[in-house]
């Protein structure tokens, strides 16, 4: 994985002062909160309901041993002793004091981690592929072209004052993992003629006005990525909209202006800016690629104890089933760490169970930690024969929930117990499911399944895109809970259909738990996904199962 | 048709930790919902607005909370998002419930 210059450490330890200073006067009443407030979302510091919330990046979600452990140690002595592992491969914590930012700041500081372009109206942290550098499917790695994203986005002088957030996703296999078309500008790799290339779409986002990505080019040579990015953004700065915030994205430029007139608009500025970048962008690209060449597998090593351990242990048999993905390497497993126990928090880790994953993934998988954009921590290379150690040492720290990619592995935004903007709580709703179908027993029958819960419009539990999505909204002072059906985040991706009417807190859980029943009875076969029933029968069967009165009448 | 004035507490959030704070009727920054003023007049919700901003050295986001007296004719949440304003998160025993306990 990359690992900071000391031009990096030095940027940000120098951020990390620069923002010491500024809490300093706003303690002190040197600046107002009205000056104070974009300095510190500069800095990835909100003031939510019950106290502010520092945002971390985890550029791509790549983070090391070391770097987990100085965030358990952060979460223990500044804050409550856990975390919360985010939509955007983020971390954030929900009670730090603000005069006790400046040293979490630096402590961070020290290994290389930061909370800079966390928020505000710039280009947010890269996220990519969580299996980047280990599926077995990829062309290549995306994780050097996210850092090289990185470094050119980082305090870039045109891109501080855009019109909105800007959110950029790259994945470098044909199956997406990232949801890269729900970004402004979603990379994705491709081959061509034994080249490296990306097709480049944008305009994507959820939230009030839910939008899949468009193409803009279907093949951009690798080395004119960064010229490309930058013709993009500087139209989007250039003719996105000012004059209303809800209307600011680059999602609603392309839907008022249409992808034709933005491509022309970004093809004129490409070819403005293109001479401008004289190689150097490459050298860097080179530099930081060397940075990420694959860990060395070839142990030779015989998988015997993994077959072993299946053959004898059910609850390893079944946690292998959900939890590992092919590896690159055949001997190898990607192995998925769950953080959505059942009745659980989902995406929150503890202190402890911070330092254990980053102590597995040096003895067992190499170092290297990645978060998810599904809330939960991969661990992208271990040897199978370690993988019954590992179950173990995962299961003694109540990290080995047997659910990735079933319908426990929920993604929820904080919602109304945290967030300031939210309408309704999603947590709770998210722990009754998983509790409720953990009691029924039929998770694995159910098979795969993305429930996806955002407590507001702003969508950031992505539930547009979940095959049941939940939005909480406010109704009189009630929470209410609508349900979309048929969202899809990955390279087929869609989005859901409002179901109907909206339900109350006690009826929502009810209410998915008829949809899921239909559809035991409704598929062809066990093989035979939600998604895929939901698409051959259309919504209708569905809605009839979530309404049964209004149907009956 | 004159609009119907909901009572309200004034309430903002501490700058040094973020917490939960309302406006009592000493002018005093409190914790606690229940000590907050209870105000069912317009007019005076405007007064002791302007009175909290003076006041907003250590108050960030000073605002006028929907409330209701409770039996006892203290405040209490007029609304879903003070209700967890007031008492903390669902998911974990923290915030003002864990204050107050």
């Amino acid at each position: 994985m990359y690992h900071h210059t000391d031009f990096d450490r030095a940027f940000v330890v120098d951020r990390a002062q620069r923002f010491r200073e500024q809490i300093s006067r706003r303690i002190s009443g040197a600046l107002t909160e009205d000056e104070f407030r974009p300095l510190r979302l500069m800095n990835g510091v909100y003031l939510q309901l019950h106290a502010y919330m520092l945002r971390i990046a985890i550029p791509y979600g790549t983070i090391s041993p070391d770097q987990m452990r100085r965030l358990a140690a952060v979460a223990d002595r500044w804050d409550k002793g856990y975390g919360h592992f985010t939509t955007r491969q983020n971390i954030q914590f929900n009670w730090p004091r603000l005069v006790d930012i400046p040293d979490m700041m630096d402590s961070l500081a020290e290994v290389g981690v930061h909370a800079i372009q966390t928020s505000g109206n710039t280009i947010r942290n890269v996220t990519a592929d969580h299996f980047a550098g280990a599926a077995a499917d990829e062309i290549a790695d995306p994780r050097p072209y996210a850092e090289l994203i990185r470094q050119w986005s980082t305090d870039h002088p045109e891109f501080q004052f855009l019109p909105r957030k800007f959110k950029i996703g790259v994945t470098g296999s044909p199956n997406d993992r990232a949801v890269v078309k729900s970004h402004d500008i979603g990379l994705r790799m491709v081959e061509r003629n034994g080249r490296h290339g990306f097709e480049v779409a944008v305009g994507g986002g959820l939230g009030r006005t839910p939008l899949i990505a468009q193409v803009l080019a279907d093949f951009v040579p690798a080395a004119d990525l960064l010229p490309y990015l930058e013709a993009i953004l500087s139209a989007y700065n250039s003719v996105g909209r000012r004059d209303n915030k809800f209307k600011a994205r680059l999602k609603i430029a392309v839907l008022e202006l249409g992808i034709d007139h933005i491509r022309e608009l970004v093809n004129a500025r490409f070819a403005e800016i293109r001479a401008q970048y004289d190689g150097s962008d490459q050298q860097v690209l080179a530099e930081i690629a060397a940075q990420f060449t694959p860990p060395d597998l070839a142990s030779g090593r015989a998988t015997a104890p993994y077959d072993a351990a299946r053959a004898a242990d059910p609850l390893f048999r079944s946690w292998s089933d959900t939890n590992l993905t092919a590896h690159r390497h055949p001997d190898h497993a990607i192995v998925t760490v769950s953080l959505k126990k059942h009745g659980g928090t989902p995406g929150d880790a503890t202190s402890t169970q911070m330092r254990l994953l980053a102590d597995l993934a040096e003895r067992y998988g190499h170092g290297d930690l990645r978060v998810s954009h599904e809330q939960n921590i991969v661990l992208p290379h271990v040897h199978r024969a370690d993988l019954p150690a590992l179950y173990h040492a995962l299961r003694e720290g109540d990290l080995a929930t047997a659910n990735i990619g079933l319908i426990s592995d929920i993604i929820a935004c904080p919602g109304l117990d945290y967030c300031t903007l939210a309408t309704a709580r999603s947590i709770p709703i998210a722990q009754q499911i998983a509790t409720r179908f953990d009691e029924l027993k039929l998770e694995h029958e159910i098979g795969p399944m993305k429930i996806k819960i955002s407590g507001c419009i702003n969508a950031c539990g992505h539930h547009h895109v979940g095959h049941i999505g939940i939005l909480g909204l406010d109704r009189a002072g009630v929470e209410n809970y609508q349900v979309t059906l048929g969202g899809d985040g990955t390279e087929t991706m869609s989005i859901g259909e409002r179901a109907g009417p909206g339900f109350s807190g006690d009826d929502i859980v009810p209410a998915i738990e008829r949809v899921v029943l239909a559809y035991l009875d409704l598929r062809r076969d066990p093989a035979e996904t939600f998604l895929d029933a939901l698409r051959r029968l259309g919504t209708e069967p569905f809605k009839a199962a979530l309404y049964p009165k209004a149907e009956a009448a | 048709m004159a609009r119907i004035f909901e009572p309200v507490v004034i309430s903002a959030n501490d700058l040094f930790d973020g917490r939960v704070i309302y406006l009592s009727p000493a002018d005093q920054w409190v914790g606690s919902l229940c000590q907050a003023e209870l105000i069912t007049d317009e007019a005076r919700a405007k007064d002791r607005l302007a009175d909290a901003l003076a006041l907003s050295d250590r108050a960030v986001g000073v605002f006028l909370a929907p409330a209701r007296p409770g039996p006892d004719g203290r405040p209490e949440p007029g609304h879903l998002r003070e209700t967890f304003r007031a008492a903390g998160p669902s998911n974990y025993f923290h915030g003002k419930q864990a204050e107050h306990a």
